[in-house]
């Protein structure tokens, strides 16, 4: 029995259950929408968590990815006449390429000067997103049109709700199988020492180009799924904002744990909806439950909570 | 399943359902406001004037016997939150109406939530895509900014100027009312020769400045811009002595950028609504009792000088109130139909006249055109 | 000519603030390697402060030295609530945690002051001074001018002082510091005590310039991070010069190239910066342990 809830997938099972019974709590349109929105979230942390959690290189401008991929479902279908989940394709492998070209002479820098290549980058492509607005519609952002599947066009929350979480689960798959490959063996000892991973023959360079792009393509993903969910994409999308709160629920989740991108992400979408009965008050209760977490509960809320109780980590 | 799975499942299946509001029997307004973030400098007096006004109203009975409860939300002018906080409104919150989306990206993702929906949405946020194409549902009180760039070219016509530049903001007021000015001008016989770009939070304008004084041929310069960037421009403009004449837009409409701008503010000339100089209008305006009305209000209740972004949000409260009062109901579709039939509704943007094809209600002469004197707004007659 | 020299001075304008945050990012980081996300709070608590005082009623200069006592207050109270609970957690963590005072800070300023953009008077007031057919404030003056004083201060108390000795020790290796019975948790206190110094003076000289509201710290502190890294974090001279640079290229970008991509050029050119250089330009080489 013990064996069975140490397998690897044990993870993904629990998450699955929480995804299909969470909707039984749901009421109305507005909590497919807040859970559909954690999800889109979840996959670009999942993402930036193997970057930084797996293999310990930091990113401050992920969220550029979220935006070549959101403005790929927008573009697409508007100005090219491309159906949007063939956009969305296109969108995912344009990150991979950018995420290919960028990496391999970024990923030279380390620890904050990587962190600040990284910030550069993710600012350059919001300024493009804004300042370009024959194709993306500027500063206000463009509508997206809806995904047309199997015939029919996906609209509301509910339906979003099933596919983003679904997609999700996939993506922890998947990235379960990254993690327990060589590859993912030689992205932790490049996280716990460069230098000796390269001793040992590891091909450090090809291995972080890798997960940055895989963590590219996660990121774009979730980017059409935003846009996709919200029928509108503006170029906060890509912002400096967003990436900080990508890494912020990365953190708080817990690097290094799929289960914690999940709580990661459903802490920093839900809180300010719980919040607003503060008004004024909710950036300040919200900075200190940010410092409250990471001061308390320094490895991540789910790595913490698993050693609490003594299990097995994700 | 392992115990951390269950406590994480718990706590967010109780965090989304601590997030419902309280049940009321209120009639409740909803308002996504940009409270926080770059454009709190325009939420922060729409939110004031919304709680003011709809205390006043309670205060006095309430509308067709019942109080107003007014739900008001911060979007931080994120599109996206935006989006989620309307929906609570529509889910949750069930509100009749909304007044409410200061940024227009806000406002163009929150559209096809109240349409599909059916609540009558007024919007305060600026661009005129907004309320071009119609929609059945989406009304709005500022001024467009295509208006303000017409009010502009027209004085300037006036003034036998033809040839601009123009310095514009980069963020989405800014870069609205320049893509405007630009389409608009061919038709008003202005020239635009020389373009510019700054970022909100920038400091220093002169580069821009720089080339645009060593542009020749320019005969006025325009600035599309909001919050403190117009301010530094104009301070800007006269540590390079330029001398042409030069134009702010609306997005500045309010005293504190007389007070930031300090003496090189003199000259500078604006399109704006008759509420900046509520004082100083001739007895028989008849917009005159309700701006000044307004003006010491909110001054009074608040400390801080009046602007025109406050003044929207009134406008856009009273005349669904006024819509719900004929209406004698809140029905959803029948306070829609009274707001599409308001006419000569006198508000602080000017004098409203709706109409199936006008969601906005207002012509080229609800704009004045202000001169800035001696540290503060005069008519230019 | 005349063109060149009015985008040089605003780009030195704009980079001495820059600068000034750069500076206070490397005190802090060189005492405890905390990259400090608040720091731009920091500046903006020194300006906003010194214009609430004033409209209460308090004569400038006492509300300026009012102001740079509160945001020291700050910044010790944050050292002490913050970053001392965490000690030994991952730098990531530590981020994290300045990133949310940041976020708390920027919360408590829009409820303590309001939403509004405010000004100060210029310390010296007239008109710009010409200078071979450019303008230049004198108040960008007082900044640059503040800049360097303060690099010199900084100078002279890491070398001629213990405690600054001290702090270098720190930096170099916290152990052997302590190991010296050096009180290392008071030095990156007093770290975090001259850095919000450093910050509120710089928001107190910047504000007749670039005006000041509540939520002024985020950018900064980007431009102010980005400034510090192009320098080499770590070094002081660095970080001025960095600083400098930073707002020289945007300048010129915005002059030369286009306006509306000055940020984007500004930032491509340090890339390519920390391409060839990848420890800044005046950052020091380290040996990596294995």
């Amino acid at each position: 029995m013990r064996a069975l809830l140490s397998h690897r997938l044990v993870p993904v099972v629990a998450m699955a259950a929480i995804v299909v019974l969470l909707p039984l709590l749901f009421s109305s349109a507005y909590y497919y929408r807040v859970a559909a929105l954690v999800f889109v979230f979840a996959l670009a942390s999942l993402g930036l968590n193997l970057l930084m959690g797996f293999a310990g290189q930091v990113s401050l401008g992920h969220a550029g990815f979220m935006g070549i991929g959101a403005y790929a479902v927008a573009i697409g279908p508007t100005h090219l006449g491309v159906a949007s989940w063939l956009s969305f394709v296109i969108g995912a492998a344009l990150s991979a390429l950018v995420a290919f070209v960028v990496g391999r002479p970024i990923l030279r820098l380390k620890g904050h000067y990587l962190a600040v290549a990284t910030l550069g980058f993710g600012l350059l492509l919001a300024i493009v997103f804004t300042n370009e607005a024959r194709f993306t519609g500027g500063p206000d952002g463009m509508a997206v049109p809806r995904l047309v599947l199997f015939g029919s066009s996906v609209w509301g929350a509910q339906s979003w709700y099933w596919i983003i979480a679904a997609s999700f689960l996939v993506g922890a798959v998947l990235a379960l199988n990254l993690i327990e490959s060589p590859t993912g063996r030689a992205l932790r000892a490049i996280r716990d020492s460069e230098v000796a991973a390269r001793v040992l023959g590891v091909d450090v360079a090809k291995a972080k180009l890798a997960v940055f792009v895989v963590s590219a393509i996660y990121a774009s993903v979730a980017g059409s799924y935003l846009a996709l969910l919200n029928g509108h994409i503006t170029p906060d999308v890509s912002g400096f904002l967003r990436s900080i709160e990508l890494v912020a629920m990365v953190v708080l989740g817990g690097m290094g744990s799929i289960a914690g991108s999940l709580v990661g992400a459903a802490l920093l979408v839900v809180l300010p909806q719980t919040l607003t009965f503060l008004h004024d008050y909710e950036h300040m209760a919200l900075g200190l439950i940010v410092m409250a977490v990471m001061i308390f509960l320094r490895a991540g809320i789910v790595p913490t909570l698993a050693r609490a109780l003594d299990l097995r980590r994700a | 399943m392992p115990a951390y799975a269950k406590t994480v499942a718990a706590a967010i299946a109780l965090c989304i359902a601590g997030a419902t509001g309280q049940a009321s029997a209120q009639v409740k307004v909803g308002a996504v406001l940009s409270i926080t973030g770059p454009a709190s400098f325009l939420g922060d007096p729409e939110k004031k004037t919304l709680e003011i006004y709809v205390d006043d109203i309670n205060a006095k009975g309430g509308v067709n016997g019942q109080k107003l409860q007014l739900v008001a939300y911060d979007d931080g002018a994120d599109a996206n939150a935006a989006r989620t906080f309307a929906t609570r409104l529509v889910e949750e919150d069930k509100v009749v109406a909304m007044v409410g989306g200061t940024t227009t990206g806000a406002t163009l993702a929150m559209i096809p939530l109240f349409e599909e929906a059916q609540i009558p949405f007024i919007s305060l946020a600026g661009a005129i895509q907004i309320i071009e194409p119609v929609r059945k549902w989406v009304f709005k009180t500022p001024h467009t900014d295509k208006m303000a760039c017409e009010k502009i070219f027209a004085d300037l016509k006036q003034r036998n100027l033809t040839t601009v530049a123009l310095i514009s903001g980069t963020d989405a007021f800014g870069k609205s009312m320049r893509d405007q000015c630009v389409a608009v001008a061919p038709k008003a016989g202005i020239t635009v020769a020389h373009e510019e770009a700054y970022g909100p939070r920038d400091s220093d304008m002169t580069p821009q400045l720089t080339n645009i004084k060593g542009k020749t041929g320019v005969q006025a310069v325009i600035n599309p811009g909001f919050g403190q960037g117009p301010a530094i421009v104009t301070r800007n403009y006269r540590q390079l002595d330029i001398t042409l004449p030069f134009y702010q837009s609306h997005g500045v409409a309010s005293k504190q950028f007389i007070d930031l701008a300090g003496p090189a503010a003199d000259g500078v000339r604006l399109p704006a609504a008759a509420l900046l100089v509520a004082e100083k209008l001739p007895d028989s305006d008849p917009q005159k009792p309700v701006v000044v009305a307004y003006t010491r209000t909110y001054q009074q209740k608040t400390g801080q000088p009046v602007s025109t972004f406050g003044g929207h949000a009134y406008d856009g409260l009273m005349i669904f109130v006024e819509a719900a009062k004929r209406a004698g109901s809140f029905d959803k579709a029948k306070v829609r139909d009274e707001i599409e039939k308001t006419k000569n509704f006198i508000g602080t943007g000017g004098v409203v006249n709706m109409s199936p094809t006008d969601r906005l209600g207002l012509d080229l002469s609800a704009f004045r055109m202000l001169e800035i004197k001696g540290g503060d707004w005069t008519l230019v007659q | 000519m005349p063109e060149f020299l009015q985008f040089a001075f605003s780009g030195l304008t704009v980079g001495a603030v820059y600068a000034l945050v750069a500076l206070g990012f490397t005190l802090i980081y060189n005492a405890s390697d905390v990259i400090n996300f608040a720091q731009g709070e920091f500046v903006m608590l020194g300006g906003m402060t010194t214009v609430f005082l004033g409209l209460a009623g308090v004569p400038l200069p006492l509300a300026a030295c009012l102001a740079i006592v509160a945001t020291v207050a700050v910044g010790l109270a944050l050292h002490r609530f913050a970053i001392e609970p965490a000690r030994g957690a991952g730098a990531v963590v530590l981020i994290i945690i300045t990133i949310g005072a940041s976020i708390f800070l920027r919360g408590a300023a829009q409820v303590a002051f309001d939403k509004r953009f405010h000004s100060l008077p210029p310390w010296i007031g007239g008109d710009a001074i010409r200078v071979g057919g450019a303008t230049i404030l004198p108040q960008s003056l007082v900044v640059l001018g503040g800049a360097v004083v303060i690099v010199v201060l900084l100078w002279a108390f890491i070398e001629r002082t213990l405690i600054g000795k001290a702090m270098v020790a720190t930096a170099a290796n916290e152990l052997a510091a302590r190991l010296v019975g050096i009180d290392t948790r008071r030095i990156v206190g007093l770290s975090f005590a001259i850095s919000a110094a450093i910050g509120a003076v710089a928001g107190i000289l910047i504000t007749p310039i670039t005006l000041t509201s509540y939520d002024v710290g985020t950018l900064l502190a980007l431009k102010g991070f980005a400034a510090a890294m192009l320098g080499g974090i770590g070094s002081a001279v660095g970080a001025v010069v960095g600083g400098l640079l930073l707002g020289l290229l945007e300048a010129f970008a915005a002059g030369y190239v286009s306006s509306q991509y000055k940020d984007a050029v500004a930032f491509l050119v340090i890339l390519i910066v920390l391409l060839a250089i990848p420890r800044g330009l005046f950052g020091r080489a380290s040996v990596e342990r294995v």
